[in-house]
């Protein structure tokens, strides 16, 4: 008996020392990348694009533990800060920062430059920045104080709890004093794992390895190279001759995944979701979308499980603002969602509903209601735009297609030039926080629909300031369903992609509830 | 000659104005501008910042001046700055410039060696099972769309060799450098090298039906030289026009090429900074093609005196 216990913990033993030394130094690891990013900006983008290759070159003052699957609040490590504590009032939140720590030009991280990014970030100084699309993340932060070169303390107006998971996001990462905005999209300098080389537009990305990295050992790799290929068919083929190790991330439809697989069976491939959901914008300040009868109509025509029949196989999700479970921590439940009107299973019971309101107002199969359907002219969005026209049918609504250029696309939303649309958009962080700020708040850049509820905006943030999860996710699930109901900017579906590699690759960690993290890639090593 | 030539140059110059402005005021009255697509990705657009960002890049300025500034940099060399890489116009351009100069140039040598032979056999076996064959051939290659011979391509490729033709900085071994290169080339190549070839055909056997040719013969000439030296020299003159203006529609072919191979030439890189409504770069860009394509024609029409001695003797 002691002598297999021995034995065990000997075997025990090695297999830890194994795993410890398994990890090979070097090589360069190879990713395919699907369009050129707009910029190597990372606090500027608001896109996938720029955020997957660029994360690696930057630190942020905490990160999702990298080692698990879901970001969620409870799971939120050090970065560059070491610690932080709250006062007892929760509106104080002092970081202890890293000592020692190097910008990838030499000079030394201190407090003031988390002080500047976050002034920046949150609009209390005028940057150079072109754009800010996360202003809205920091709506809560009064101001940021230095207290010497290691300690910075943020004064917030109201407690936040889920602050820390804005920290935490991918696409708040801490940049140097010292570097003007301009270069940052050029030529970004950070204290992450990996340093920029040179971004080739329309080309490659190139990092190397940071050899004065502050943790010890890593990162594993010595380059990782980014092969723009906005070709998917192209894409493929290279994927599966070997060409590249990792393809980007969700780059792959299921049908794509499918044809992978088949192509390069030891392949592996992890179907997630996407982050982006599709939605239905109404401009309810343009008549008859006036009418909040219309606007229920059309939310009742909706059939979500034909979206996601039609364009994935019944792989998409079914939600409301939030990502629904079991990936995302604050979607409703299979039985809160039966409870919201249109989501339920028969779906001829609503359009019977709808149909009647449309009656009522005077509308039928001989006079039906003429609008166009916007939508950006990309198959994604045309493919949403069409199956959307289809369902209008149902409650008397003869819909047109109005594809529109890319470039006119968020024009004509800023100035509301449009009745009706079929969008398509990014939720970079799996928290109430991030996505009612963000898309309902009154006023909000990226409120398409102008939507404004006063009397919800005081429960967005009376759930902000929630320390009770389960409350918290009840009050969520409840803004949720109204916002639903006001036909607000109606969630059709939660899309699904894949991100597939090669088994030389280890260390990849893809993270369950969003493709906007987890891209650092100090764990990652190649076996060859 | 002198005078035929420095016509042609000063035609040139012309036809290079009317495209300069062309292509500034096509690309104004296309809707969107950079600083809504630069918006693009941050899924939302700020007024105030819009409004930035244009007063920045100078697109608030008066049409003229902003035309002046962009023809006087010209003029000095300076292309200006990318609205999206803000660098050099220039230091994007340049290192693009030889491979997608390699691969048309490439292209158009592989539709030449190939067209006009095959076209003189076609004609010369009229109606035999060769002539048939090259003519179905040709009018296959026609009428297939670029990017989808290319894919075919890199699927045959995968499938019967195991590799795949696209782009690689550094191509490990002569023979990857070589299928690197050629592939695409041909690829591109082949609808010129098919209209080449019908040109030809129908070409030849024209001129193979004239007197001198039947004179040639009499002489007791060898069927080589009838063929090659009497009847080709005369036939070719179309397809020397054909070649000036393929060379302004094989960059049509190259951009679908380039994107489908991968591969990080000019006409790829024009395509997306249209997309991106990156005024300097497109304009630069769609000159520097101009430019080309002008300077192919006056290359054309000089050979035209070389080969026909009566457009010499006009002149």
């Amino acid at each position: 008996m002691m002598r297999s216990r021995l034995w065990l913990a000997v075997a025990c033993l090695l297999a830890t020392m194994g795993s410890a030394v398994a990890q090979k130094q070097g090589g360069t690891l190879r990713v395919t990348h699907r369009d050129n990013p707009p910029s190597a900006s990372v606090l500027e983008e608001a896109t996938i694009s720029t955020l997957m290759p660029f994360m690696a070159v930057f630190n942020n003052l905490v990160v999702f533990d990298p080692a698990t699957r879901e970001n969620r609040l409870d799971r939120v490590v050090p970065d560059l800060a070491t610690s932080w504590a709250l006062t007892d009032d929760d509106r104080t939140l002092t970081f202890q920062l890293r000592d020692g720590v190097k910008w990838h030009d030499g000079k030394p991280f201190t407090s003031a430059d988390v002080k500047c990014t976050f002034d920046m970030l949150s609009g209390k100084v005028a940057s150079k920045m072109r754009k800010n699309p996360h202003k809205t993340w920091w709506f809560n932060v009064k101001d940021i104080a230095t207290d010497g070169d290691n300690k910075v303390v943020f004064h917030l107006t109201d407690p936040q709890p889920s602050i820390m998971a804005l920290f935490a996001a991918g696409f708040s990462p801490i940049y140097p004093c010292h570097v003007p905005a301009a270069e940052m999209r050029t030529h970004p300098i950070g204290t992450g794992p990996f340093k920029f080389v040179e971004f080739k537009q329309n080309e490659s990305i190139k990092l190397v390895r940071n050899p004065d990295y502050w943790k010890p050992g890593r990162p594993y790799l010595d380059a990782i190279e980014y092969t723009i290929i906005p070709n998917r068919a192209t894409m493929l083929l290279a994927m599966a001759t070997g060409k590249f190790d990792l393809t980007f991330t969700s780059d792959l439809t299921p049908e794509l995944m499918k044809s992978l697989q088949e192509q390069a069976p030891e392949t592996q491939c992890v179907l997630q979701p996407t982050g982006t959901q599709g939605n239905l914008l109404v401009n309810r300040e343009r008549p008859p979308f006036d009418n909040e009868q219309i606007r229920r109509a059309m939310v009742l025509s909706i059939d979500r499980k034909a979206f996601s029949d039609i364009l994935s196989r019944g792989i998409f999700d079914v939600g409301g603002v939030d990502l629904p479970p079991p990936e995302g921590r604050w979607g409703w439940s299979k039985e809160f969602m039966e409870t919201v009107p249109g989501y339920g299973a028969d779906v001829e019971k609503s359009r019977d509903e709808g149909r009647r309101i449309m009656k009522s107002l005077g509308y039928g199969p001989d006079n039906m209601l003429p609008l166009k359907v916007s939508t950006r002219n990309i198959p994604d969005y045309r493919d949403a735009a069409v199956i959307l026209i289809d369902h209008l049918k149902s409650v008397y609504i003869q819909a047109e297609l109005e594809p529109l250029d890319s470039s006119v696309w968020y024009a004509r939303l800023a100035r509301k030039d449009f009745s009706v649309g079929m969008n398509i958009q990014g939720i970079s962080i799996d928290d109430p926080d991030a996505t009612f700020f963000e898309n309902y708040l009154c006023g909000s850049e990226r409120n398409y629909t102008s939507y404004c509820n006063a009397d919800l905006e005081k429960k967005f943030h009376e759930q902000s300031q929630m320390k009770d999860l389960d409350a918290r996710r009840k009050l969520v699930w409840d803004i949720d369903k109204t916002l639903q109901m006001d036909a607000a900017r109606p969630v059709v579906f939660h899309a699904k992609a894949a991100t597939c590699w090669w088994p030389r690759v280890h260390g990849i960690n893809i993270a369950m509830n969003t493709i906007y993290n987890h891209w650092r890639f100090e764990d990652v090593w190649l076996d060859q | 000659m002198l005078d035929y030539i420095l016509r042609r140059l000063a035609l040139m110059v012309l036809t290079l104005f009317g495209a300069s402005v062309a292509i500034f005021l096509l690309l104004r009255i296309v809707p969107g501008n950079i600083a809504d697509i630069l918006f693009d990705s941050a899924g939302m657009i700020d007024p105030a910042e819009k409004q930035q960002i244009i007063k920045d890049l100078g697109l608030d300025l008066p049409l003229v001046e902003q035309y002046a500034r962009w023809i006087g940099g010209l003029a000095h060399g300076d292309l200006g700055y990318s609205y999206v890489s803000e660098k050099p116009v220039l230091d994007e351009i340049l290192p693009r410039i030889p491979i997608t100069a390699r691969l048309a140039g490439l292209a158009l040598l592989f539709a030449v060696c190939t067209g006009v032979p095959f076209g003189v056999i076609s004609a010369v076996r009229q109606n035999s099972w060769l002539d048939y064959i090259l003519r179905v051939f040709s009018l296959l290659f026609l009428s297939m769309p670029s990017f989808w011979l290319g894919l075919l391509v890199l699927m045959a490729f995968v499938n019967w060799f195991g590799i795949l033709p696209i782009y690689d900085k550094a191509p490990p071994t002569w023979g990857a450098f070589a299928l690197m290169l050629g592939v695409p080339a041909a690829t591109v190549g082949l609808r010129s090298s098919a209209l080449i070839m019908r040109l030809t055909r129908s070409s030849m056997l024209e001129v193979l039906r004239q007197d001198y040719v039947r004179t040639a013969r009499s002489k007791g000439l060898s069927e080589g030289a009838v063929t090659f030296v009497h009847a080709l020299r005369n036939a070719v003159l179309p397809v020397i026009t054909t070649i000036g203006i393929e060379t302004a529609f094989l960059f049509g072919g190259l951009i679908v090429t380039e994107t489908v191979f991968n591969i990080p030439g000019v006409a790829r890189f024009l395509v997306e900074a249209i997309r991106w409504r990156d005024y300097p770069m497109v304009q630069n860009l769609v000159m520097f093609i101009a430019v080309i394509v002008v300077m192919v024609n006056l290359i054309v029409d000089i050979a035209y005196m070389f080969v026909d001695p009566r457009i010499r003797l006009r002149a």
